[in-house]
């Protein structure tokens, strides 16, 4: 069932792939192919619903550096799945694919939240702006590139500032969460330790005054 | 599930009356943010609403304030270290994705896990089921104001994490499955115990949904209210009670059975309208549904192991095991240090979860860490779908319509 599927899709279009595969039945596409093998796949093979969008990240120069992977599911062919999966077209830093919500009107936050964690841009897509991280972030957190730790980032509190005056202060990275890949962190900094808080103690309140000036 | 009441469509008539409206009735656009801390938003949602009087002409739904990241975690720790972190995905039914996670794992690792596990699994998820189901019940019939629902479920739903607490340790983040098994088995007696709550659950449920179903103001409220059509539910991916709701019978328990689903019958409830009233009914049934299915496991309870033998490289050896045994000790010191060793590989797994179709895309390249793992949560499909669902309606048909979309922010911001 499943290389039937897959051959009957390679005499269609040539250019595919298998792609190794231990559960569902999986292709490798070429980019521009995309958009009407998914169609295809919607209208000849009754794979109606979009599940998953979704990139991977090969890590930084590799190439391709970002493969898009497209999980379809069919509601009348009892729980048949299929993977489509092409490398992204575009530069390393700003790579590219082709938006499939003309096909789907569920892609749009899957590619939008592709477009914010991976910056992979959805070519055709109408509106697209990162989902899960506030507007104006400067990075694309599930990039290889991108440290689990974080990267301190200006918080987005112009209209705040402006309202009250007062200044918005983002508290400091506590350096993410416990991690023991043996060999290559030091373990004794990865270790978990009390949470520093004194970041909060330290900044003066506004229309307070501190209790130490007051004994003073 | 047709209905005899035929109740005038409420955006309907707003929109109807005002085309009437003379142009000096008029009014300019207001803008209003709905939530992230609003009651009826349940959790952090955000929809940023444009109105046109009481009629909502633009939603945009706002995203991401319960946003921690779990798939950056998940490529940075071992397998095992992940399963605590599914269980923060859907906290109203974290033994379902604990499930989930962990066959998706199982599916990468080419590992059958042995039929008693399966059924551990089997009857956990269900009862995972039949909690979130009644906290969701609850949670819209508060929203439309029938807030005495919410009293008798959470009293059902303390009852089903006392036997949660009781399995696991804990009522909430129970963190139960493992690779290639569960913690622990189940203890003495716990299987009587739950088929005593199911005795007992059956008559209150029926009591829970005749303060419902033909409850005259629930009814205004819902019926014809949010109504999603079998097309827009499968162009947006809609999954689970949304999904079938609006006619569709996808029900992955029946259609790609996974953890030996396949050996118990049960039935698939389906809407006709796609409105709130009918999202509301399928989840009724499928409380009943769900007791169906756990009598069954319980009345063929297989013995054996409770977790895969062959899994050596995978599953931490018996305690008593490691503690007399130096061969044990090792091969427990490998799986905590270096993780469990996954074979390279892609896999897909979706799992039926209480609020839809949860999915784990995991990539490996060997070793004890994922290379990728996407998580494709329900919650976030199913949202996508309220700037159309919400266009037009009443601002007090969205709070129905968020009702009964049953979402949950910890899985859909991830």
């Amino acid at each position: 069932m499943s290389a039937d599927l897959v051959s009957t899709l390679q005499a269609r279009f040539p250019r595919l792939a298998p792609r190794p595969s231990a559960d569902h039945p999986a292709v490798n596409a070429p980019l521009e192919e995309v958009v009407p093998l998914l169609r295809c796949l919607r209208d000849e093979h009754g794979f109606d619903l979009l599940t998953d969008v979704t990139a991977i990240d090969w890590a930084p120069g590799a190439a391709p550096r970002f493969t898009v992977v497209y999980h379809l599911l069919s509601t009348t062919r009892a729980g048949a799945y299929v993977r489509v999966a092409a490398p992204c077209a575009g530069t390393e830093e700003a790579p590219v694919a082709p938006s499939v919500t003309s096909l789907w009107a569920g892609a749009d936050w899957h590619e939008r939240e592709c477009f914010d964690l991976m910056g992979v841009r959805f070519e055709g897509h109408p509106d697209l702006r990162r989902i899960l991280m506030w507007d104006g972030y400067p990075y694309h957190p599930l990039r290889k590139d991108f440290p689990l730790a974080g990267i301190e980032t200006e918080l987005p509190a112009e209209d705040v500032a402006a309202e009250t005056g007062a200044r918005v202060v983002a508290a400091p990275m506590a350096g993410g969460p416990f991690v023991a890949s043996a060999g290559e962190i030091n373990l004794t900094e990865a270790e978990p330790r009390a949470k520093d808080e004194s970041w909060s103690d330290r900044a003066p309140q506004p229309g307070h005054t501190p209790l130490r000036q007051v004994k003073e | 599930m047709a209905t005899d009441y035929n109740f005038p469509d409420s955006a309907a008539r707003a929109a109807a009356a005002a085309q009437e409206a003379p142009a000096e009735f008029q009014t300019e656009k207001m803008s209003l943010a709905m939530g992230p801390s609003h009651p009826s938003t349940h959790g952090v949602l955000r929809l940023q609403l444009e109105l046109d009087g009481e009629t909502v002409t633009r939603a945009d739904p706002v995203l991401g304030y319960l946003h921690r990241g779990d798939e950056k975690i998940a490529e940075n720790m071992t397998y095992n270290q992940f399963v605590p972190y599914t269980d923060r995905l859907d906290y109203l039914a974290p033994l379902a994705n604990n499930m989930a996670y962990a066959i998706a794992v199982e599916r990468l690792a080419k590992l059958e896990v042995p039929a008693r596990c399966q059924a551990i699994r089997v009857v956990t998820a269900e009862m995972a089921r039949i909690s979130a189901h009644l906290m969701g019940l609850g949670a819209f019939g508060l929203d439309v104001g029938a807030w005495t629902v919410l009293l008798y479920s959470l009293e059902e739903r303390e009852k089903l994490y006392k036997l949660f607490e009781e399995l696991t340790g804990a009522r909430f983040t129970t963190s139960y499955t493992r690779i290639g098994g569960v913690t622990r088995d189940v203890p003495e007696g716990w299987l009587g115990r739950v088929g005593a709550f199911c005795d007992q659950f059956l008559p209150i449920l029926e009591e829970i949904l005749k303060l419902l179903t033909r409850n005259k103001i629930f009814m205004d409220r819902t019926v014809g209210v949010g109504v999603i059509s079998r097309a827009d539910a499968l162009a947006y991916g809609l999954t689970g009670p949304n999904l079938r709701g609006s006619g569709v019978g996808l029900d992955l328990r029946k259609d790609k059975p996974y953890s030996g689903y396949e050996q118990y019958e049960f039935d698939v409830p389906v809407g006709t309208t796609g409105d709130c009233y009918d999202r509301y009914l399928v989840r009724g049934e499928e409380m009943r549904q769900s007791v169906r299915i756990i009598r069954q496991v319980l009345a063929r309870f297989p013995d054996g192991p409770w977790y895969a033998p062959d899994a050596r490289r995978i599953f931490a050896p018996p305690k008593d095991k490691i503690l007399t045994s130096m061969e044990e000790l090792i091969q427990n010191f490998m799986i905590v240090t270096e993780g469990p060793q996954i074979p390279p590989g892609e896999v897909y797994f979706e799992a039926e979860n209480p609020k839809g179709v949860l999915g784990f895309f995991i990539v490996s390249r060997g070793g004890g860490v994922p290379y990728r793992l996407k998580i494709r949560s329900p919650s976030f499909c199913n949202l996508s779908i309220l700037p159309k669902a919400c266009q037009g309606i009443l601002i007090s048909d969205v709070v129905a319509l968020l009702g009964s979309m049953d979402f949950v922010m910890g899985e859909c911001d991830r």
